[in-house]
């Protein structure tokens, strides 16, 4: 996959790009169509009009004719636009049932929108689940102008999804908090992701690449700042790809019953709090919209409560609760991070087992 | 009436207590354009944020709230009163009725709205800070996951709610009832039949809003689950209900602006309205369509196929009674003898741009392609053609035709059509690249982008600054006319003005039609 040669869009794009489907190609078309007919339209109406304002100027002396009133004029420039109308209604109806037919999916995928992040999860029939969080992989040093924007700056994500090219692929789309909107525009789907309800869309791609995208319903603070990447790749990439998610996850629950060495635990520890807590908590856990981690009574105090306060969030305030999105593996290691890391050197380490049993009760 | 005919009343208490349909009127515009700074100062922050890439001047957060208030102020604290203040000084001038049938009314109406604007605007030093969900508060953002100001918020369009709708039924009232005798309904001018039908508007909608607010209140103080699912509730309830008072509100703002350019293109082609009584029923086929076509903001919810054709046709229609509008603008300037003064200007001005906004609203009404511009700057652009190049295009226009007749008082021409140009081409910058960005692809309401926009939002950022601008010249000229613009006194003070509010000394006088007019057959009428 990592052959995948980024496509970055165009510096000053100014149209819609036809993107990637047939879906896609159709709309476009629906797109330039009315679009011209808008500009012929336009040609002539505003050619009328200057040619007025050229010639019947009173300043060169032109007079006022009084005429006014004339049912024919009146009925044919009704008449008319409708005809127009209708010619256009005709590719649209079709190009929208073609978008909500979702039967028949060979893949289905169940996207749930977070403050301010993806969850994917692939609902496959049989072997392990494969779920995993996509967030945002821009560093804030880049958004915050110290350091130089890459070039897919706030596109970028940590695990983007994956889906195999040529396969028709259904999304079921929700959310867990606010109304977020997934979009991808070169494959040309883009639905509401709605706390409650399960939205569907599909796509079907058929070229082999990677497609950006970003969430366009306002769902708070960082609402621009959680894009879509999506991979498509050929069907045995995909199997490959797909096959070794679920090894992974395996491997991931046989660790959760293992003793990790502190080493492991801080290691993954940082890598998790880099990009789950870093944007609140800070870089050196100085704290900013959230508490500091240094010297946090929580962090330096009873092992259960400062779990609980990562796994269940803080009502009320922006500390979200993790105990979703992150593993008892994963949870164990952010936890012995913060609570050796910034100078706090407590010197606890937490396995996950202990994270099982404190969830148990 | 008996015989004291009597000026105002001297210092603050003329303003207070006034029933003056003219004091009013004046109140409501004065306040509209102080919200027009306020909205505009905050779009300033928006576009200085948006100048680059990377986040300087504010946080994501503040960002929101700016982009809210920003909304908020104008569609309900800058356009709706500018054109309620100039119903306020017209109306009763056009159709020869003394005042407003509702005078102390009026005066209620006026008054709570400083209130409910001053405790919106306080809310950006609460604690949380200001609304940050955006001018249409999407639930559950606006509900759960609102800072604790969203309760002012809520109280603040109460009680606009009630001023609009007071000012709706003063306007019904007056048009009915207070019309000089042979000023029939289809004698009255342009600008009247679509406040009459903007009111009725209002009056439907309003109380929809209301209820909207009004559930959100209970869902964060009362433990219902109006707006959420978990509690048995429905997200996508709210933006129903939203939209059916939202799509009628922005024909609520277009409609009185087309009855501007209605009287003001005839004046400046010196010819009558084409076509007068095609013009009141394609108003009135837009207001009727206005209120089933309100889901066409809300494609991309999921909603059934059915509801999504029919959505997308009765929208499609609309560029029906539109397009006969703008045919007969153009028509009505056909073979005239036009001259170019300011407000004729800012009307050609409007007739292309608000064209242009119309055009790209028929692309969005295509259900499958708005999957693609929906909520992107594509639609940024749409709307502030619009909003912007439309109302407040026609309110610019309006206020250059009819200043003369209000204080007496002849604006500086040069100026004006200074402030045209700038406005027109800083608006254009402003606005154009935003159709490029949003089909390239970048989303509405976000403090950031990626770097293949960076050219054009800082193109639209400097028309911004311009546009900004250029309405600081308009409130200068509109106040060295006022101190000391040149005196005009004739009664018509455009030559190819038509109407009753013509008759009357100028500038008018603080009483007019006391004594109903007789009602000349006005050109241009069946």
């Amino acid at each position: 996959m990592a052959c995948l040669a980024p496509m970055a869009a165009a510096q000053n794009q100014v149209n819609m790009s036809p993107g990637v489907t047939d879906i896609g190609a159709d709309i476009f078309g629906l797109h330039m169509l009315i679009m011209w007919i808008c500009v012929v339209i336009g040609v002539a109406v505003f050619g009328v009009m200057f040619y007025s304002i050229y010639a019947h100027r009173k300043s060169k002396g032109h007079q006022a004719s009084q005429f006014h009133e004339s049912t024919k004029v009146e009925v044919a420039w009704t008449v008319v636009p409708f005809l127009i109308l209708i010619a256009m209604a005709v590719p649209a109806t079709s190009t929208l049932l073609e978008v909500y037919d979702n039967d028949e999916a060979e893949l289905d995928i169940l996207i749930t929108g977070y403050q301010w992040k993806w969850k994917y999860e692939y609902l496959t029939d049989s072997g392990e689940p494969v779920s995993f969080f996509s967030n945002l992989a821009t560093p804030q040093e880049e958004i915050y102008n110290t350091q130089e924007k890459g070039e897919n700056y706030l596109l970028e994500v940590d695990e983007p999804l994956v889906i195999p090219v040529d396969t028709k692929v259904r999304f079921l789309i929700t959310a867990n908090d606010v109304i977020h909107s997934w979009w991808v525009p070169e494959i040309a789907v883009k639905r509401d992701a709605i706390p409650g309800f399960i939205n569907e869309a599909w796509t079907r791609v058929n070229t082999v690449g990677l497609y950006r995208g970003q969430c366009t319903e306002l769902c708070g603070a960082y609402h621009g700042f959680m894009p879509v990447e999506v991979h498509a790749v050929s069907r045995e990439d995909f199997d490959a790809w797909l096959a070794a998610k679920r090894g992974a996850a395996v491997a991931q629950s046989e660790l959760a019953k293992q003793t990790l060495s502190v080493d492991e635990l801080m290691a993954q520890g940082k890598d998790i709090y880099d990009r789950s807590c870093i944007a609140c908590h800070g870089a050196q856990g100085e704290g900013g919209i959230g508490n500091a981690i240094a010297g946090s009574p929580v962090v330096m105090g009873a092992l259960p409560e400062h779990l609980a306060v990562v796994a269940k969030g803080v009502s009320g305030t922006a500390m979200q609760a993790f105990g979703a999105q992150l593993n008892d593996v994963e949870l164990a290691a952010v936890l012995t991070y913060q609570r050796n890391a910034f100078g706090n050197n407590t010197g606890d380490v937490v396995q996950p087992g202990d994270v099982t049993g404190m969830k148990n009760g | 009436m008996g015989d004291h005919h009597h000026g105002p009343a001297t210092g603050v208490t003329r303003w207070l207590f006034t029933t003056n349909h003219k004091d009013i009127g004046t109140m409501y515009l004065w306040f509209s354009f102080a919200m027009f700074l306020l909205g505009g100062f905050f779009a300033m922050v928006i576009r200085a944020e948006l100048f680059q890439p990377g986040m300087q001047l504010v946080e994501p957060a503040f960002f929101n709230q700016m982009t809210t208030l920003h909304g908020l102020i104008m569609v309900f604290g800058a356009i709706m009163p500018s054109f309620v203040g100039l119903a306020n000084w017209l109306i009763p001038m056009m159709i020869g009725a003394p005042d407003m049938a509702l005078p102390r009314m009026n005066n209620w109406s006026f008054w709570i709205l400083p209130p409910a604007f001053l405790m919106l605007a306080s809310t950006l030093f609460m604690e949380g800070g200001a609304p940050a969900f955006g001018w249409t508060f999407y639930a559950p953002l606006s509900t759960t996951y609102a800072a604790p100001s969203v309760t002012f918020f809520i109280f603040a369009i109460h009680i606009l709610g009630v001023s609009s709708i007071m000012g709706s039924i003063n306007i019904i009232a007056t048009v009915m009832n207070m019309r000089a005798p042979g000023m029939t309904y289809m004698k009255m001018p342009l600008f009247v039949w679509t406040w009459l039908i903007t009111a009725f508007l209002l009056v439907a909608v309003m109380p929809v809003l209301a209820g909207a607010v009004t559930m959100m209140l209970m869902d964060v103080h009362f433990g219902t689950s109006f707006f959420s699912a978990a509690g048995g509730g429905d997200p996508v309830l709210f933006q129903h209900i939203f939209w059916f008072f939202g799509h009628p509100e922005v024909y609520i703002i277009i409609l009185p602006a087309f009855g501007v350019v209605s009287q003001i293109i005839p004046a400046f082609s010196r010819k009558p309205l084409f076509g007068y009584a095609s013009m009141v029923y394609a108003t009135a086929s837009i207001a009727f369509l206005s209120f089933i076509v309100w889901a066409h903001h809300m494609y991309t919810v999921g909603m059934p196929v059915a509801g999504e054709l029919f959505f997308m046709y009765a929208t499609m229609l609309i560029a029906v009674p539109t397009g006969v509008k703008v045919f007969n603008w153009i028509t009505t300037m056909w073979r005239g003898a036009l001259s170019f003064e300011t407000p004729m200007l800012f009307c050609i001005g409007f007739l292309v741009l608000f064209t242009l906004g119309g055009f790209t609203g028929l692309m969005l009404s295509i259900a499958p392609a708005d999957f693609q511009y929906h909520d992107t700057y594509f639609v940024v652009a749409h709307f502030h053609y619009v909003m912007v190049a439309g109302a407040v295009f026609s309110m610019t226009a309006a206020v250059y035709f009819w200043l003369p007749k209000w204080c007496g008082r002849m604006y500086n021409e040069s100026m004006g059509k200074a402030h045209f140009w700038i406005s027109f081409i800083g608006f254009n910058i402003t606005f154009f690249p935003q159709h490029f960005v949003g089909l390239a692809g970048m989303p509405r309401r976000i403090p950031d982008y990626a770097l293949q926009f960076a050219d054009f939002n800082m193109m639209s950022s400097i028309g911004a600054f311009i546009y900004g601008a250029s309405q600081l010249l308009f409130l200068y000229n509109v106040i060295a006319t006022i101190v000391a613009g040149k005196r005009v006194s004739d009664e018509k003070v455009w030559d190819g003005a038509e109407g009753l509010e013509w008759t009357v000394a100028t500038p008018a006088p603080y009483h007019t039609f006391e004594e109903p007019p007789l009602v000349p057959k006005p050109a241009g009428t069946i």
